[in-house]
């Protein structure tokens, strides 16, 4: 039955014009057509999210300079922050937010390549069977969790410890330091374990000690990783809204130490978007902080950029 | 000998920070578990929340917990799925390639606070659909998005060359081999990425607090209508969710024993949680034993 089917079709395309045979498309060609459909419009759905995100956001944060005419200046160096009164100074919550990711950073990234080292080289065995699971369950745990402990335990001990309300840019410090640490970590485990094994081999082979090769080799050539991973870790900390906003205690003031409350870009965008009427003054001042965070995120993402292809230039050479 | 003896410091040294580390986890555990559990109970877990001091039970933030990720995932998954055949398959290496993969990271870098507000801004303030289950669930899909597409071609492109060589040989279609051959082979690496991203989604609250709102109004759970408005599963109704929850019980909450409150509600978060990244590890390496047919 099919061979006839077959034999018939034969004729019968024998019979018709060939060209035309050869013109149409196949079943699968039309198959491939349909894929291509659905895969380009999935990934067209995803520039529309982001590019309509860009635009929004940028159009809604320089509101603030083209309708309500605020000068740029003032918004960047200004300390008063009292949008209902008209006074737009952002500095304090800029200043809280650069703070806070520094010193996170500065904090954690020790620790972080500390534990690397552990995991790579002194033991990998345990570093995959211990570590690997501790590291996945800190990025597991939701920052509103980080928040809360943050409120529970961190702020009575810095109260206790250091006096004062207990909130403040320390307190915010040691949150963001657990809550970037996983990320650093992970990120630099993969670039120490990228490092060729013979670099590590020649420098055993000099006669030196383990921490020679591994601060003066290995830590060496994985340096553009280790950045990479710090400013991931960064770009994590400056975006981080809840945990930071619970125990900061959200004061739009300059801080003058570690230990005030003070608050951060985030901090001021979670507490202020829902009491503030659109397109008014205060409403728009606070898209103008947005504004502040996508576009720090997007520095973040040319900074990582840059480093990767200085890294690798320097493993061409 | 002073070399080895700083050697020795060093080891030492890295120990500690290692021992520090494991110790925060531990610590952050036991916490929130011994703190948490205890309070705990069928009723917290079922019970109903006070709309004023944001006392009592949790079951409706739980519930919109639940209902939201499935909502997030029935419409994440398969715009990522396409989006990362498209990048496993279909994307030329150039310059077009080059600005849809920046897009997807700088997409995957936004904080969720932006996210969130851009949900903001986009349903409640100009489609005015208000704080509402839809609201956040597409809020979520963004935050969702990039990961997971990643989590995909990475999974498809990781499947070897043979294979799309075998299936093209056949005659079969670029589409058809995808989705027949290397779909099915790649499916533990993607099924063990959407449950990560599934407890990355439960536990989100940033982007949640002005999109799906803060309040939890109590549901009549015997309607299962969609339409009514005081049916569970009306996508446009509020719903606060557990993470929610617990900020805000938290920040403005009046409730004298907002501590146990929102330790117990962690624990249960972290709980699921956990249980999600379990479940992933387990669900992804029964998929490998099934597809590869590897004992």
């Amino acid at each position: 039955m099919e061979q006839t089917n077959f034999q018939l079709k034969k004729q019968k395309s024998q019979s018709n014009d060939w060209s035309a045979r050869l013109h149409h498309a196949t079943r699968a060609t039309r198959e491939d057509w349909m894929g291509k459909g659905i895969s380009y419009l999935c990934i067209g759905v995803i520039i529309l999210v982001v590019a309509s995100m860009l635009w929004f956001i940028t159009s809604k944060g320089v509101a603030t300079f083209t309708q309500n005419h605020v000068s740029l200046t003032k918004f960047l160096f200004g300390t008063n922050w009292a949008p209902d009164q008209g006074h737009i100074g952002a500095l304090p919550m800029i200043v809280g937010s650069f703070a806070v990711t520094f010193a996170a950073a500065i904090v954690a990234t020790p620790f972080a390549v500390g534990t690397a080292i552990f995991m790579t080289e002194i033991s990998p065995n345990k570093g995959r069977k211990l570590l690997q699971p501790v590291i996945e369950l800190l990025v597991g745990i939701p920052s509103v969790v980080y928040g809360f402990i943050g409120l529970a335990v961190v702020v009575p001990f810095m109260r206790h410890v250091v006096g004062g309300s207990g909130f403040g840019i320390i307190s915010a410090t040691f949150v963001l330091f657990v809550m970037v640490l996983p990320t650093i970590t992970s990120m630099t485990v993969d670039s120490l374990r990228a490092v060729p094994r013979h670099f590590k081999e020649a420098s055993l082979a000099l006669g030196a000690t383990r921490w020679q090769t591994v601060s003066r080799v290995i830590l060496r050539s994985a340096t553009p990783g280790i950045l990479t991973a710090v400013i991931f870790g960064m770009a994590r900390a400056f975006g981080e809204a809840l945990a930071v906003q619970m125990v900061i205690g959200n004061a739009a003031i300059m801080p003058k130490n570690l230990i005030s409350p003070a608050s951060t870009l985030t901090s001021q965008l979670t507490t202020g978007i829902g009491d503030t009427i659109d397109g008014t003054l205060p409403n728009n001042a606070l898209w103008s902080l947005a504004l502040i965070l996508l576009l720090m995120s997007l520095f973040f993402n040319a900074l990582v950029r840059v480093i990767a292809k200085r890294g690798q230039l320097k493993h061409e050479r | 000998m002073n070399a080895k003896r700083t050697d020795f410091l060093a080891t030492v040294v890295i120990n500690l920070i290692v021992a520090t580390v494991v110790g925060i986890l531990v610590f952050l555990l036991a916490y929130i578990l011994i703190s948490g559990l205890p309070h705990v109970s069928w009723s917290f877990l079922t019970g109903t929340t006070d709309a004023f001091s944001g006392a009592g039970g949790i079951g409706v933030q739980l519930f919109n917990s639940f209902y939201l990720l499935i909502l997030t995932m029935l419409i994440s998954v398969p715009i990522s799925l396409g989006a990362g055949i498209y990048l496993a398959e279909y994307a030329k290496d150039n310059w077009r390639t080059s600005l849809i993969r920046s897009a997807i990271e700088v997409l995957s870098s936004l904080p969720s606070v932006v996210v969130g507000l851009f949900g903001f801004l986009l349903f409640v303030v100009k489609f005015k659909i208000g704080f509402s289950v839809i609201s956040g669930a597409i809020a979520l899909t963004f935050f969702n998005l990039p990961l997971l597409t990643r989590n995909i071609e990475e999974s498809l492109s990781a499947v070897s060359r043979s294979q799309r060589e075998a299936g093209l040989s056949l005659g079969l279609s670029k589409w058809k081999t995808e989705i027949g051959i290397i779909l099915p082979v790649a499916l533990p690496g993607i099924v063990t990425g959407i449950v990560l991203s599934a407890g990355r989604v439960f536990g989100e609250a940033a982007a949640l607090i002005y999109t799906a709102g803060q309040s939890a109004p109590v549901t009549n759970f015997g309607d299962w209508n969609p339409m009514d408005p005081a049916s569970p599963l009306n996508p446009f109704r509020p719903a606060e969710t557990l993470a929610v929850h617990i900020w805000k019980v938290n920040t403005e909450g009046l409730a004298n024993n907002a501590a146990q409150l929102s330790a117990a509600a962690s624990a249960v978060l972290i709980i699921a949680v956990l249980l999600f990244n379990l479940g992933a590890r387990l669900l992804g390496n029964f998929l490998y034993r099934r597809v590869t047919a590897s004992k």
